[in-house]
């Protein structure tokens, strides 16, 4: 006999429903008073945050076309010098002015949600260079565990090039997946969870 | 002195035979939902291993007590009193402390305060069905709230939700992610819902059942429930390879 590993299961995920808006982002379903205000919602930056500011819009797409109005979108991102605002970056100091987090729920009538950040700098990854990226979160009635995803930039070829994540996808057909398309100050970003242009989505 | 390693490490697997599958024909909204290819494996990168903290003063004094969080002053939420008390762990059996714990739920009678909500049990005008709180330092929460009722909902003919509270959890990490519900002891409609039965294993389906807590129900007040929440295990890092650039 050897000792028992004794680690503990990770609780089953179970599907955020129909009304995660309730217990996310109340002020956003129209119940007021509670919080003053969505957690995760407005601009992610201030007045003081370094870096270039950016607009990601996108939808939530399902296996019919149909944009999703009922999802709700976190991102986390490094600041504009590729540092993460949180304990376990050892790397260096983020930006005080920039939080790196963002909730939104996608709009009820359109299915958009958006966006206003930063573009987030390089992050370091195995002794190689990410390009930069936005990583995402998605949940919804219907999903049953969320969905991880990352948005790369259509104007960072170079970068995106040689970044050790992308690189990884056997199928190169399915790379222009994780990357959002750049306009002027908008970068779009559709997230398609089923057909041909199926979404890449990772297992972290 | 403290001897706490820093927690720089990546995150144990995940075990995925433990989750519900992405597509579950059994909950028709799934079917469209899921995505249909293979997940592309990533051992976590920094943008994974890391995450925000929230701090505890973002918290107000009642967000942790739906009974009188958005009840007028004086008045109480109908129901049934009930503490929902318990730790957040991760696969080590480590609390987590500063985690983020929301969570939210339907009113006694088994109705949402939501705009799209149409079922015909009335809503409570006390009771607005959320709350919120973080984890003091040994990964501890608890809140009060009134037990939601079943309710049906648009799935086969004549498919009812267990009484369930859905908890949103955020720890260390955005790996560690996670939305979950919370099931009461003893009700017969978890084993016949849809939506408990897209976890494909009965064991973990338990691990989502709180049993009643007579320990720390409080005499002629309310009736406690104890559900701990898991999340992701984390790899203490003795040893770093340290590779250039990182």
């Amino acid at each position: 006999m050897v000792q028992p590993l004794n680690y503990l299961k990770e609780s089953p995920s179970q599907t955020a429903g129909p009304y995660v808006h309730i217990g996310c982002t109340p002020n956003f379903t129209g119940i007021h008073g509670v919080y003053e205000t969505d957690l995760g919602s407005g601009p992610l930056y201030n007045d003081k945050t370094r870096g270039e500011r950016i607009t990601i819009r996108g939808r939530v797409i399902d296996g019919s076309g149909t944009p999703l109005r009922d999802a709700l979108i976190e991102i986390w991102q490094a600041d504009a010098d590729g540092f993460y605002n949180s304990p376990s970056e050892t790397r260096g100091k983020a930006d005080p002015n920039f939080f790196g987090w963002g909730r939104c729920p996608a709009d009820m009538a359109t299915g958009e949600f958006v966006f206003e950040t930063i573009k987030p700098g390089r992050v370091p990854h195995a002794g190689r260079l990410m390009a930069p990226h936005v990583t995402l979160w998605i949940v919804a009635r219907g999903i049953n565990i969320g969905l991880q995803t990352r948005m790369y930039f259509s104007d960072e070829e170079a970068a995106n090039a040689e970044d050790p994540v992308l690189n990884r996808i056997e199928h190169r057909v399915r790379v222009p997946t994780l990357i959002g398309k750049r306009e002027g100050d908008t970068v779009t970003f559709d997230i398609y969870l089923q057909g041909e242009n199926e979404t890449v989505f990772f297992d972290i | 002195m403290k001897n706490a390693l820093p927690e720089t490490g990546g995150f144990f697997a995940r075990d995925r035979a433990m989750h519900p599958p992405a597509y579950t024909p059994g909950y028709k909204t799934s079917v469209l939902r899921s995505p249909q290819r293979a997940l592309i494996s990533l051992e976590g990168t920094k943008s994974e291993i890391t995450g925000p903290v929230f701090g505890h003063n973002m918290i107000n004094e009642f967000d942790n007590d739906l009974i009188v969080n958005y009840a007028k002053p004086g008045e109480m939420a109908i129901g049934q009193r009930i503490l929902v008390h318990g730790r957040v762990l991760d696969e080590r059996g480590v609390g987590v402390d500063g985690a983020l714990v929301e969570f939210w739920q339907a009113n006694a009678g088994g109705r949402y305060r939501h705009k799209k909500e149409t079922y015909l049990a009335p809503l409570d005008p006390n009771f607005g069905g959320f709350g919120r709180c973080i984890t003091d330092e040994n990964g501890y929460y608890w809140f009060r709230t009134i037990k939601p009722g079943p309710y049906p909902w648009p799935n086969g003919v004549n498919d009812w939700r267990p009484a369930h509270i859905h908890f949103s959890i955020f720890g260390h990490g955005f790996a560690q992610r996670l939305i979950t519900q919370m099931y009461f002891e003893g009700d017969p409609l978890i084993w016949i819902c849809p939506i408990v039965k897209t976890i494909p294993d009965e064991e973990a389906i338990k691990r989502l059942v709180a049993p009643l807590d007579m320990s720390n129900t409080i005499p002629m007040d309310l009736r406690a429930y104890k559900f701990d929440i898991v999340l992701r295990g984390r790899r203490s890092t003795f040893f770093e390879n340290r590779k250039e650039g990182n």
